[in-house]
């Protein structure tokens, strides 16, 4: 098969204009007549559900979580980026496209990153209509801050909750349809399959999590919005029930994995403290406009940090990149740290951490403006280590955070089974390499509300003359089957070993060889390891409970199994990829000062992996860069 | 670290529900008291029982899906934190911990210590939004809003909808939950033009969910996470008569 992106022709500023004139429309009845199911309620899936609604189709939307505001987007601290050039600091729509290209180090397209920085400013319009109470001027205009990896302020945000207020509104929005009877809401609902029938995406199967019962599910077209997968690393930014199921079930039904081992490491989240740890905390990157990363010069200074004087600390992110300095972006900020911590000059109980220092930006702003600011993370910085950051710097460490990887999709959004679209993080596309801070919101959103809705009309327009699915057909009860059989597989092994037994071991692999920092010997012995875990789980889990009643155990149980699959598909990708690219850091391709050697002669593609018989069969979708040229990523 | 805790048992909504008795060893200090349940759940697994049924998802105190009582006070020993927040560093080794889900007529218990909050979405579907389409918005500065009143609507709109304020009032009353998310809309200027709908069908929706009537104890904000301020539903009030009056 030849991955087509379909790629719209013209110069950049027009390829997205001339999509849409010449996509297909469908006019309003034809529309009544069509559904779409959407799983998840996040952000990229509440806009895409609430505005597919709006357009007239019927939509059915889903989360596992007991409230569609509950989804993940809700924990986003810092802000969503837009080139509005409020600050009239010379940003524009070009320098976005620009910065997020470089920043994902050339691993993305052109055309999508265009798009994602020509679709930001009227993002923030639309969330402003919808009641966001952003942070403003007192003059009443919108306030902006910056974020690590670009050099102007185009951040745009609500106290540290930014992602709480964005989705919200887009609850509300979804709520609206809800009332308006074009959505149906499906709260505690998870995906476990999806349903395939001559060769395009017509529905999905759904375990009720109160009642246990498999359900049957059909439409013209599926989205799928279900977010990061990072939960694969278990300690993760990521709460308890994210999850790969749905993305994982979509791949082994036949859609592409692009780049499923670019991982973003978040470096400022809190240090785990004990083995029991069930997830890190992170705390906002916007700390870093502030506060000023460091480590004791000398190894094993055992000082209290207020005790250290200025000469005897090492600002090794001052030290190494003058010119960004602590606003380096993440993959840089969080490899920097791990070479600290390696060396030998990491902090705390664990040896595991940085401070992050605000005492200079006090001393200069006052404690009044530093509260206003972040004043929320310093209280729940001091809520889970009882600490005062006020006065003593924080302690961080990097934490397992984003997926730039995902299901590949074309310019559509839409993966290789036709009428199978991914939307937000479990989608490939914008991100390239590494994902510049505050992005993603943007990027979750732009898919939903104003790209999708706009791409699957031309699906949909073909399919409107085809036969609605039935739940009837051979298809739904053949996954239904192969799904119930599956869980009474896992629930019959009565082993000796819990689940999260097994998710503690994934993780501490995952974490050694395909986190900071990947190597050839490493990544082999990971594949190797994680294949013993699968045998074991398959042999001495033990769930407890039934399949047929509410059973949190079995949830986990589930979502763990897929997780062990795909993890052998991350180190697989990362072994591939004979280069360092942005957060895909291979130790045999650095420079002599210690920074990534990106190979574009050889490996200038987006990865995209078949499933083939539990194996992968890897497909390439070159990059062309007709635009700019790729530079050597420098934030000296 | 060893405690006792005492937790509420319950099968399904139909079920009769007890408490039961599950001493813990081999915790510590720094864990979270959602940790220390899933080590719990651990060794009933081990032991061959099913889990205790109890709910999360972020644990960094902003999905607001964890809650149950701690001790007889919603979120547990402290004020205006969430479960998830809570760390074993606030029990004392040997204590004895009663938990027990939110009780509430209008959020039955499903199992365990989860229950049923889906009336706080049927007030959202009342109008706790605004009516327009995507695509349909103008500049997003053309509207200038004072810093004042966007603060304002912000400290109202950090709502979790984690519902302590419901589980926590002695009457279950829901005014603190629905009051913010009205004073939210209703303090924007883009909230305006449907302020007015907006208070008179979410509480009427509050009515017919079953909540019951505020009488000002003031318990709620104690326990609200966010640390929403009672004087939310006296504005609530406020707006509800003005409603009235110039309908
Ligand atoms: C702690 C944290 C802070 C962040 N801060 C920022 C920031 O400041 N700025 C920024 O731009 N980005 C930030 N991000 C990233 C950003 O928040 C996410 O990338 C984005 O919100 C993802 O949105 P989404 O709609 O794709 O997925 P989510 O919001 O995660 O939603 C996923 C949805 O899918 C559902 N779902 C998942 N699996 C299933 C299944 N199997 N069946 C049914 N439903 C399912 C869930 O119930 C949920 O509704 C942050 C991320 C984290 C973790
Ligand atoms: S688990 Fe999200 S608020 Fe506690």
């Amino acid at each position: 098969m030849k991955l087509n992106s379909k790629i719209p022709e013209g110069p950049l500023e027009n390829k997205w204009r001339n999509y849409q004139v010449q996509s297909h429309l469908i006019n309003p009845t034809n529309k009544k007549k069509l559904s779409v199911i959407v799983v998840g309620s996040g952000l990229s899936g509440a806009g895409a559900a609430s505005t597919l609604a709006e357009l007239g189709y019927d939509v059915k939307c889903f989360c596992y979580q007991d409230s569609a505001r509950r989804a993940h987007s809700v924990a986003a601290q810092g802000g969503i980026n837009a080139a509005k050039n409020y600050q009239h600091d010379g940003d524009s729509i070009y320098r976005m496209f620009y910065d997020t290209l470089k920043g994902g180090d050339f691993r993305s397209r052109e055309a999508n990153t265009y798009r994602l920085a020509e679709l930001s400013a009227p993002l923030i319009d639309h969330f402003v209509q919808q009641g966001v109470p952003f942070a403003r001027e007192y003059g009443g205009t919108l306030d902006n801050r910056s974020f690590g990896g670009v050099q102007v302020q185009r951040t745009f945000y609500a106290r540290g909750q930014t992602g709480q207020q964005l989705m919200l509104a887009a609850y509300s929005q979804l709520y609206k349809m809800v009332r308006a009877k074009k959505v149906e809401m499906f709260p505690r609902s998870e995906m476990l399959d999806l349903v395939v029938i001559d060769g395009k995406a017509k529905g999905i199967i759904v375990r009720n999590l109160v009642t246990g019962e498999l359900q049957r599910y059909a439409a013209d077209a599926v989205v799928l919005a279900t977010g990061g997968y990072s939960r694969v690393f278990r300690l993760s930014t990521l709460a308890i029930g994210c999850n790969g199921s749905a993305v994982w079930k979509a791949h082994k039904k036949g859609a592409f994995f692009g780049a499923p081992s670019f991982t973003q490491i978040h470096p400022t989240a809190l240090p785990q403290s004990s083995e029991a740890q069930s997830k890190l905390t992170l705390m906002s990157e916007s700390l870093r406009n502030d506060g000023r990363i460091w480590v004791p010069k000398e190894i094993g200074d055992t000082r209290l940090p207020n005790k250290i004087p200025e000469e005897e600390r090492d600002y090794y992110l001052e030290r190494r990149y003058p010119s960004y300095g602590n606003l380096a972006p993440r993959d840089i900020a969080s490899r920097a740290a791990k070479e600290r911590i390696d060396a030998g000059y990491g902090i705390g109980k664990l040896k595991n951490a940085v401070y992050l220092d605000f005492k200079h930006a006090i001393e200069k702003f006052g404690l009044k403006t530093i509260k206003d600011r972040y004043g929320n993370l310093f209280n729940m910085y001091q809520k889970i280590t009882g600490i005062d950051a006020y006065k003593e710097p924080m302690q961080i460490s990097p934490a397992a955070h984003f997926s730039m990887g995902g299901l590949w999709v074309d310019y559509e959004l839409m993966t290789t089974i036709p009428g199978l679209y991914a939307v937000g993080e479990c989608n490939f596309s914008d991100h390239g390499a590494n994902r510049l801070g505050a992005n993603s919101l943007l990027q979750a959103s732009v898919d939903g509300y104003f790209i999708l809705p706009n791409t699957i009309n031309n699906y949909l327009a073909t399919e409107s003359k085809a036969d609605h699915p039935s739940i009837d057909h051979p298809e739904f009860g053949k996954a239904e089957q192969e799904i119930s059989e599956h869980i009474t597989r896992i629930l019959a092994i009565n082993g000796t070993k819990t689940v999260d037994h097994f998710h503690r071991e994934l993780g501490r692999v995952m974490w050694q060889e395909c986190a900071m920092s990947r190597n050839k010997a490493g990544l082999e012995k990971a594949i190797r390891e994680i294949k013993q875990i699968r045998e074991a789980f398959w042999k001495e889990v033990k769930v407890t409970g039934k399949h047929n009643e509410m059973n949190p155990e079995l949830e986990k149980a589930l979502r763990l199994a897929d997780f062990i699959e795909l993890g052998i598909l991350m180190c697989t990708d990362a072994l591939e990829r004979e280069e360092s690219c942005g957060a895909h850091f291979r130790e045999e391709f650095q420079s002599a000062e210690g920074e990534a050697l990106r190979r574009d002669e050889k490996f200038a593609y987006v990865s995209a992996w078949e499933y083939d018989k539990g194996d992968f069969k890897l497909h390439k979708e070159a990059l062309e860069f007709e635009f700019v040229n790729p530079s050597v990523r420098s934030y000296k | 670290m060893k405690v006792i805790f005492k937790i509420w048992r319950q099968e399904g909504p139909n079920e009769k529900g007890t408490i039961r008795d599950y001493e813990v060893d081999g915790l510590n200090e720094d864990m979270s008291f959602l940790e220390a349940l899933d080590h719990l759940n651990e060794l009933l697994v081990l032991k061959n029982e099913k889990v205790i049924a109890f709910e999360y998802d972020c644990r960094e105190g902003i999905c607001g899906q964890c809650g149950v009582f701690i001790n007889g006070r919603a979120h547990g020993p402290h004020d205006n934190i969430t479960t998830c927040q809570l760390h074993m560093r606030s029990f004392k080794d040997g204590d004895t911990i009663v938990v027990e889900p939110w009780r509430a007529a209008s959020f039955p218990v499903i199992k365990d210590l989860i229950v049923d909050r889906s009336a706080l979405d049927r007030i959202i579907e009342q109008g706790a939004f605004i009516t327009a389409k995507t695509g349909t918005a103008p500049e997003a500065n053309s509207i200038l809003i004072p810093k004042e009143t966007a603060d304002r609507a912000m400290d109202a709109a950090a709502c979790i909808g984690c519902g302590a304020c419901v589980a926590t009032c002695k009457n279950s009353s829901a005014a603190l939950f629905t009051a913010a998310k009205i004073n939210h809309f209703n303090s924007l200027p883009q909230g305006k033009a449907e302020e007015h709908k907006r208070v008179a069908e979410m509480m009427f929706q509050m009515e017919i969910e079953g909540f019951g009537s505020c009488t000002f104890t003031g318990a709620c904000e104690v326990e609200c996470p966010e640390s929403i301020s009672i004087t939310n539903i006296a504005e609530m009030n406020a707006r509800y008569v003005k409603s009235k009056l110039l309908k």
